[in-house]
């Protein structure tokens, strides 16, 4: 079948292009429904990657955080109609045995292809995947525009799961530093994990602080009491002030306490490596989700309605989509918002 | 609501490309005959019940064959029919068809559709059938980019429409079945002579007809030139 594929072929420019998806192939056929734009999308659409990376990429379909509707399947592992969260990364199938499974995950092998960064995105008028790429939404969890950026918040969840199998056991005072959706979507999880724990978040923006009601405490990171000591923290800001922001954990952190790092860094960013000495700091790196995170998030949405109910103030601009230009005027409202995400309602296009 | 029917049609018989053999909708793209690639845009759009192709009588067996060959369990929601002297003969016979089978109600709709247009998308589809129930019957357009210049005794201009206001027509057009086939039966002959177009059989008659936007890439397939065209939007090298 003849595949419409919309792709960035250079910085603000979608053009549209065919694949070929052969119906015997024995993928299961997803017709998008719903795409949520990212900060990674925005880099390649705004040009911000380095010229060699855009030589390299483009033209390629963004988005990598959709949901969609089953129309085929045939492996039967769903019907159609099944409404399912749409996985990017993609383990290269046989495994590669230099990666063993059992100890690196899917996400982490330098053999896996990711869309919207090494594969087409989800930008695209069907999707051809593995079964193993999908994972069905219930019918319980009906907030479609939450659902459409599940991918983000799997992200957060797996840091939080690596963070929980590495960290001490102490956990009375967890600090996130970010005021961003990843630090919205993090800080949320892990008052929802760690209902005993108080979680304490950091960040620049008042406004945007205000919108953390279930935390313990926010902060300015201008305004951070000396004393304030937390036992373990999660960096959501990413970019060039990484450094200043982990340098500020660090001062702040108790002895062994465990830094998860979520935020995505362009350049090299200086540590004060000497007082991750002394403290005893375990640092962790975090990257992207695989297929149990998604089922875990999805889990966690069908047992807490609550959750789903603070995701959906995160969400921005919903654009109709039946355009290049209504992908564009999204991508161009996205760069305006103040917060939140921006969901194309891909449905009609 | 009622039944859906896409009812793809496959009448021409190639004249205009040249010297091929077979009809224009059996001509190759990327390994497959073209109207393959439009049958499996209809096999998976998940509200079409069945697929109606109406060939030349002496392509139905070639037909059915080839379909068999490429899409799975065919047999099972695609059903090849003979066509009729006109397109719109074509459509009735559809419309029969549907009859015979016990389906013809008010609310049926049947989409049409070119089999050498194999590049039309989902949401084309999509609004065709939603706008076919809102308003009764669809066609799909694109904006005219060139100037369209009337001449009714081809030698000289008899007029010159505003642009603006000109579409040049696509398909699929859509329609309820059933007040399709009423309004063809109250022509006369000499109107049916006259209609080159399913959509102007409700002009005639005064009915809405809801315009669906096209896109310039859902392009038919007609002349050799066509076919290079198809070849280079699927990145093929000639």
């Amino acid at each position: 079948m003849l595949n419409a594929v919309y792709q960035l072929v250079r910085p603000r420019q979608f053009e549209v292009s065919f694949s070929h998806i052969d119906l015997n192939g024995g993928d299961v056929i997803v017709r998008p429904t719903h795409l949520s734009i990212c900060n990674a999308d925005q880099r390649y659409y705004q040009g911000k990657r380095s010229e060699e990376i855009l030589r390299q990429k483009l033209p390629m379909a963004l988005i990598h955080e959709a949901i969609g509707r089953v129309v085929a399947d045939p492996t039967g592992t769903f019907a159609p109609g099944d409404k399912v969260v749409m996985i990017p990364n993609v383990p290269v199938l046989p495994e590669d045995p230099a990666e063993c499974p059992q100890v690196v995950a899917e996400n982490y092998r330098r053999s896996s292809k990711f869309r919207g960064s090494s594969l087409d995105g989800f930008m695209q008028e069907y999707i051809a995947t593995r079964p193993d790429r999908l994972v069905k939404i219930p019918d319980c969890i009906d907030n479609d525009l939450v659902a459409a950026f599940t991918e983000m918040v799997s992200v957060c969840y797996h840091a939080i799961s690596r963070f929980e199998r590495t960290a001490h056991a102490v956990r009375g005072t967890i600090g996130v530093w970010g005021d961003g959706n990843m630090g919205y979507f993090t800080a949320l999880l892990l008052h929802a994990r760690f209902p005993e724990a108080k979680i304490l978040v950091f960040g620049v923006d008042e406004s945007k602080l205000s919108d953390f009601t279930f935390a313990d405490a926010v902060y300015k990171v201008n305004a951070i009491p000396k004393d304030l000591i937390v036992d373990h923290a999660f960096e959501c800001v990413g970019g060039m002030v990484s450094g200043t922001v982990i340098g500020q954990i660090i001062d702040h952190i108790r002895p062994e306490g465990t830094i998860a790092i979520l935020g995505v860094s362009e350049e090299p960013v200086p540590i004060y490596t000497r007082m991750v000495l002394e403290k005893g700091l375990r640092i962790i790196g975090t990257s992207r989700s695989g297929y149990e995170d998604f089922a875990g998030v999805i889990e966690l949405y069908a047992q807490r309605p609550d959750v789903v109910n603070y995701l959906e103030k995160m969400v921005g601009a919903v654009v109709d989509i039946r355009s290049i230009r209504d992908i564009n005027e999204a991508f161009e409202m996205d760069i305006a918002k103040a917060g939140g995400k921006t969901i194309m309602h891909w449905e009609c296009f | 609501m009622g039944k859906i029917y896409g009812v793809v049609l496959a009448g021409g018989i190639g004249s205009r490309m040249g010297n091929v053999e077979k009809p224009k909708q059996f001509l190759e793209l990327k390994d497959k005959p073209i109207i393959v690639h439009t049958l499996e845009k209809f096999a998976v759009y998940p509200e079409m019940d069945e697929v109606l192709v109406l060939t030349p009588k002496a392509w139905v067996s070639f037909t059915q064959d080839t379909i068999r060959r490429y899409i799975p369990n065919a047999d099972e929601h695609i059903k090849v029919l003979a066509g009729g002297e006109t397109r719109n003969e074509t459509i009735m016979n559809a419309i029969r068809y549907i009859e015979e089978c016990g389906c013809l109600d008010e609310e049926t709709i049947i989409v049409t559709h070119d089999s050498v247009r194999p590049f039309v998308t989902h949401r084309i589809l999509e609004e065709n059938i939603r706008y076919a129930r809102q308003y009764g019957a669809t066609d799909t357009v694109i904006p005219a980019t060139d100037t369209i210049v009337e001449s009714t005794g081809g030698d000289q201009i008899t007029s010159i429409p505003n642009r603006k206001y000109m579409y040049q027509g696509q398909t699929p057009q859509t329609f309820h079945a059933l007040r399709l086939k009423q309004l063809y039966e109250a022509l006369t002959d000499e109107e049916k002579d006259v209609l080159t177009d399913a959509c102007k059989i409700l002009v005639l008659k005064g009915e809405h007809v809801h315009l669906v936007q096209g896109e310039t890439f859902n392009i038919k397939i007609t002349y050799p030139y066509d076919l290079t065209v198809a070849k280079a939007l699927l990145g093929l090298e000639e």
